[in-house]
């Protein structure tokens, strides 16, 4: 929570950054995926690991940042940069007119009134056939994923774009959760009750928190719509909500590095399942139970429990 | 008895279902008092500073604190205004450093310290005041009782209130911390004002300039120490006379 762990935080970019020349091209395609949905689930983390929000409805935010950026380059004609920034302004906000309403509650109830305001927005892009073309989705056209001259189909673009945003969102989120406005997030997560005593609003930090998620998610799905061409119905759906959650989960709830963590050991393990067997959500399965019965506070967590304190 | 009045209270009521357990009480607290409140089991005091702290809603009466209507003020603004309340039982953030449960408090209060080396001089300065200054790396949950309590007190200090709320502070303590807690507490006024929920008449004596005593929700009598002691009404009420 304070001191250190940029350290750790620039070690990590810089293996990443090596990898745009290491890598072979299978797992640089892969990286590019990861550190986008890796920036998705630092965002969630942000809600869930310190401010002590389980959402089920993320992908509601997700889907704003995909869709805000889809319409803004294919219906506005915006440039794909502008259609980026749009795609973050719409999952902020949409995350911030849910938490208006679903702040109300807290807890199961809490989760609940998140997860209808996603599955309401799942069925309404679906319902809007017409505009979204619902499950089979919009596919951007190249001009729109045109960035300056490069082409956001590359891999060899997109990586350094890929990475230069997580590591915003990487950055930015250590130096938040080292603030005292990070702080006062876990204030609310560890007792809100006393947090409240000490003149703390909670209805405003856990706002502000699950804003700045949003934001997060925003950012996340504008860059997965504009460097994979895609916005499609079945990336709003519940399994979008639940996938930042157990990457949050397996990486370390709480830990700055974390949901990296989880979302690049759990692609990989599906990627290698599905190598040996089609009982793919077997073997992860599998996997998730041991982790819980020995890494309760996921990977990092429990490292830092061990004693490695120096993990941010 | 000072002429100013710091907090000014008028006909609160707080019913729960056929409950009365505030009923129409009216109390006034100077500036640089120690004020006890007392009265047997489910008389209504911490109902009734849960009323002052702003914890729960008062049905009917208003409240004032220096002068201004802070009745339907929420809790957490009515801790900016001034007043700190401390729970009956203990709240503090168990799982955090002893650092960082008053760092809350402090980046929070009223002396808002810009910088880190501000921050940690205040921090220190405030657990050093109620004897916990080589504890500020422990995680909070690991003190023991008695520090534990001492730390709940330290957060509503470090806000540097006008009106410290104590809700039975001195339950569970030892006779040597009972003794450090009595010293703490009379070196607050002038600059804070102590409102005292306690069943230890020791204390209480020795610690109040003024009790009020509360019985099924009202007040029952309010006055210096003597005249409490005297009083035919609260020995019946409450101390076995």
């Amino acid at each position: 929570m304070r001191g250190g762990g940029l350290l750790p935080v620039a070690g990590l970019l810089g293996v990443l950054a090596a990898g745009q020349w290491l890598l072979p091209a299978y797992h640089h395609a892969n990286l590019v995926r990861i550190m986008v949905l890796a920036l998705y689930a630092t965002g969630y983390n942000i809600a869930f690991g310190y401010t002590g929000l389980l959402s089920l409805g993320h992908a509601l935010f997700f889907a704003a940042g995909l869709y805000g950026a889809s319409f803004a380059a294919t219906l506005a004609g915006l440039p794909p940069g502008a259609a980026l920034a749009a795609g973050t302004a719409a999952g902020g906000l949409a995350a911030a007119a849910v938490g208006v309403l679903a702040l109300r509650t807290a807890g199961v109830a809490f989760m609940i009134v998140t997860l209808m305001f996603a599955q309401a927005g799942w069925l309404a892009i679906l319902a809007l056939g017409p505009w979204t073309r619902g499950d089979e989705g919009i596919v951007l056209p190249d001009a729109a994923r045109a960035l300056a001259g490069f082409d956001l189909s590359d891999d060899a673009v997109r990586y350094p774009l890929a990475l230069a945003l997580f590591a915003a969102g990487l950055l930015a989120c250590l130096w938040l959760v080292r603030s005292r406005a990070g702080r006062v997030m876990v204030a609310m997560r560890e007792n809100e009750e006393r947090a409240r005593m000490l003149g703390y609003d909670p209805f405003r930090v856990k706002l502000a928190a699950l804003a700045i998620s949003g934001t997060y998610a925003g950012a996340a799905g504008a860059a997965y719509a504009l460097m994979f061409g895609y916005a499609g119905a079945s990336l709003a759906s519940v399994q979008y909500s639940i996938l930042p959650l157990l990457w949050v989960l397996v990486g370390g709830a709480g830990t700055v590095a974390g949901p990296f963590v989880g979302c690049l050991l759990m692609f990989y393990l599906i990627d290698y399942a599905s190598s040996l067997t089609s009982a793919t959500l077997l073997l992860v399965g599998l996997a998730l139970l041991v982790l819980v019965l020995f890494a309760p506070r996921g990977i990092l967590g429990t490292l830092r429990e061990k004693g490695v304190r120096w993990l941010p | 008895m000072a002429a100013l009045t710091l907090l000014e209270a008028r006909g609160l009521v707080c019913h729960f279902g056929g409950l009365r357990a505030v009923d129409g009480v009216d109390i006034d607290l100077a500036p640089d008092e120690v004020h006890a409140l007392i009265g047997p089991n489910g008389a209504g005091k911490s109902t009734l500073v849960g009323l002052l702290a702003g914890r729960i809603a008062a049905q009917a009466g208003s409240i004032r604190l220096g002068g201004r209507d802070i009745t339907r003020l929420p809790a957490h603004r009515r801790v900016r205004q001034g007043i700190a309340y401390t729970f009956q039982i203990t709240q503090i953030f168990a799982r955090l450093s002893v650092f960082d449960n008053m760092a809350l408090a402090v980046q929070g209060g009223a002396a808002r310290p810009g910088g880190r080396p501000a921050l940690k001089r205040e921090v220190a300065g405030a657990l050093d005041r109620v004897g916990l200054a080589d504890r500020a790396g422990e995680v909070a949950g690991t003190l023991s009782y008695g520090h534990q309590r001492l730390l709940e007190i330290a957060l509503g200090l470090a806000l540097r209130p006008r009106l410290l709320i104590l809700d039975e502070p001195t339950q569970g303590l030892a006779a040597a911390e009972i003794a450090a807690f009595k010293r703490l507490v009379a070196g607050l006024p002038p600059r804070t004002a102590v409102l005292l929920i306690e069943h230890n008449m020791e204390v209480v004596m020795e610690l109040a300039q003024r009790i009020t005593v509360l019985n099924f929700g009202q007040v029952l009598a309010s006055g210096p120490p003597a005249a409490i002691r005297a009083d035919a009404a609260v020995q019946a009420a409450y101390l076995g006379g």
